[in-house]
């Protein structure tokens, strides 16, 4: 506990600013591949420009969004089982 | 008797039996020498091998090593090695003993070749197992009971079909079973329960994160992978697999979002990679049940490192929710690198294990034509990343600066990380290695510039997702709580409405029978459902265990 609490480098919103601009600019790059790489599939309709690209976004959005749904109905306090375990 | 000894599995259950009466650097020479020689010895056996006794008038098989049993026997061999090395440190006799007994069990249940052998080790496993989380400590007591009570019921539904099948056909070799021939489901839901099929899964997130940091790594690495075998063995091409496997997939994703203590968000996740497998099996082509037996043995080694890295924090931090974690990875840089490894490879990023076996699997069902599955398996790779991948180690080891200051793992749990990395890495630069084990020949190449793309899109878009959601804070915030699953059903519903039914006979039915319904019988069975009170649950649990095995012996000799 000695250590000062801004010794983290890359928790220094400047680092983390430059980790999440290289994300995008990569995500960009993996797409703008589609145009240069014909990407072959066995199921014709990933072929489409970019599938895999929307698909990841749509599905990761949507799971976050159906987890928070989802925690409204099923969340519970700690020792709803009354255990104290683990 | 020597038919049965000779057998690499036993090489571990006799190390484990002899354990716990040896000083402690012997216990820890055989720890590390027993999986050893597990593996070289299955090494240089010739495939197939096969040697059969005689008992009870039936002719069994102990031994049956060919290609599909080698590689679950070899990896779960090596996998044995990793968690002694891992557990190296310990000094309580229980865990090590219990989890190379655990580990034996399953290797030799992976080379029985009879349904009676299978149940033997099947339940040895169980029993084992539930001894590697007591040996946490006396609070698991109930929830050992619980885990005991659905594994033990497995066993006795593999021993139930397994008694039918045998007397309907004479046979007792343990081959392609599929679910028409008698004793066909009892079977497929006794491997079902040890799969962790949608809603019989409960026991997995149940129990597995009560363990120890080096207990959990353990549980993670046998069990689930035996069932896979099994049903690989017994149930390939069985159309129902395919849904039931999709659903695996996709289903405990969601749980993982919202999960707080990290290893049950593994847990969670261990769930979904089973779900791939258990759609190999389902497709049972040469080419998916290479991929199953190709993905187990990746998992296996991945998931041991995930929750091996877990492991070290909650050995050093003392907590293992992400709500109170963050910002570890300066204190623990190896651990945080071999934790990114872990991720990397369950994400199935290229060069590392995960591509180059899942892919087998969603080949193998894009070949297939089953468009559907093959779009829930992708939102379950998408979603795996996104919460194994990241989250694990986002929240653990960056996220914000939690102020804890650690020291860095002890230098065993290092070296089993570091050695457990590296195979993760060499299977995905090499993945001949890995291929030529596999139990049929299959030319396939992953490494092609339309599949790395494509993966290289979808895991780049899912941390794009992660991103935008965390910096608009959409993301759910880890919160201390619980979240109800499929176990709700036998630890609240069921009791209470034992309870209910005990409201209403009080007022209408007072008659000395209902006095020992009430007073004796309806506590009993609510306890065994839910245990809620520490005078009695635990006793009926035990004396319900008691009466199952006393039911198994009587069955076993009556029949």
């Amino acid at each position: 506990m000695s250590q000062d609490k801004h010794d983290l480098y890359l928790l220094q919103p400047m680092v983390v600013k430059r980790i999440v601009y290289t994300l995008y600019a990569l995500c960009a790059g993996s797409v703008l591949l589609d145009l240069v790489i014909h990407r072959h599939e066995t199921l014709g309709f990933a072929e489409f420009f970019g599938f895999y690209a929307w698909y990841g976004l749509v599905a990761c959005v949507a799971l976050v969004l159906a987890a928070k749904g989802m925690r409204r109905l099923v969340k519970r306090p700690e020792n709803y089982y009354g255990e104290d375990e683990s | 008797m020597m038919a049965w000894l000779a057998n690499p599995g036993w090489l571990l259950i006799a190390a484990g039996l002899v354990m716990p009466f040896l000083p402690l650097r012997l216990r820890q020479g055989l720890m590390l020498a027993a999986p050893l020689l597990a593996i070289a010895w299955l090494w240089q056996m010739p495939q197939p091998t096969i040697i059969e006794a005689e008992f009870l008038g039936y002719t069994l098989t102990p031994m049956r090593l060919d290609g599909l049993a080698f590689v679950f026997a070899l990896i779960f061999s090596i996998a044995a090695f990793l968690c002694g090395l891992f557990m190296l440190h310990l000094r309580n006799r229980m865990e090590p003993s219990a989890a190379m007994v655990y580990a034996g069990a399953a290797i030799a249940a992976a080379l029985a070749g009879d349904l009676m052998t299978l149940f033997i080790y099947w339940e040895v496993t169980a029993v084992a197992s539930a001894l590697v989380i007591l040996a946490n400590g006396p609070q698991t007591y109930r929830l050992v009971l619980r885990y005991l009570v659905i594994q033990v019921a497995s066993g006795l539904l593999l021993m139930a079909g397994a008694i039918i099948y045998i007397r309907a056909t004479g046979g007792v070799d343990f081959g392609q079973l599929g679910l028409n021939v008698p004793g066909g489901w009892l079977i497929f839901l006794a491997f079902g329960i040890k799969a962790a099929f949608p809603l019989l899964h409960n026991w997995l997130q149940d129990a597995y994160p009560a363990a120890s940091p080096s207990g959990t790594v353990v549980l993670s690495a046998f069990t689930t992978k035996l069932a896979i075998y099994a049903l690989a063995r017994g149930y390939a091409g069985t159309d129902i697999l395919i849904p039931i496997g999709a659903v695996m997939a996709a289903f405990p994703i969601f749980y993982a979002v919202i999960e707080n203590d990290l290893r049950k968000v593994l847990a969670y996740s261990l769930n979904n990679q089973l779900g791939f497998m258990v759609v190999g099996v389902g497709i049972g082509t040469e080419l998916a049940l290479n991929g199953t037996a190709a993905h187990a043995f990746t998992h296996i080694l991945y998931k041991a490192l995930l929750f091996m890295s877990m492991g070290a924090v909650l050995f050093r931090v003392g907590t293992i929710n992400g709500s109170e974690l963050g910002g570890l990875y300066k204190s623990m840089p190896f651990t945080t690198v071999c934790c990114i490894i872990g991720a990397a490879s369950i994400s199935a990023f290229p060069l590392f294990s995960g591509f180059v076996s899942k892919s087998l699997i969603l080949s193998a069902t894009a070949y297939e034509g089953a468009w559907i599955i093959w779009m829930v398996l992708l939102f379950a790779s998408a979603g795996v990343f996104h919460h194994s991948g990241i989250k694990i180690p986002f929240f653990a080891f960056f996220g914000h600066d939690s102020g804890i200051r650690c020291k860095e793992a002890p230098p065993n749990m290092l070296i089993a990380m570091g050695l457990t990395a590296a195979a993760c890495i060499g299977i995905g630069c090499a993945p001949g290695l890995l291929y030529s084990i596999l139990p049929y020949s299959v030319s396939y190449e992953p490494y092609t510039s339309s599949h790395v793309l494509s993966q290289m899109q979808l895991l780049l878009f899912s941390a794009l997702a992660f991103t935008i959601l965390m910096r608009t804070g959409i993301y759910p915030p880890e919160l201390r709580s619980i979240n109800l699953d499929a176990d709700w059903l036998y630890r609240r519903l069921i009791p209470q409405s034992f309870s209910w039914a005990q409201q209403r006979l009080t007022t209408m039915w007072p008659t000395a029978l209902a006095d020992h319904v009430l007073h004796n019988l309806m506590p009993r069975i609510a306890s065994l459902m839910a245990m809620p009170g520490p005078a009695w649950g635990t006793g009926a649990m035990s004396t319900l265990v008691v009466v199952l095995l006393a039911f198994y012996l009587a069955v076993f000799y009556l029949s």
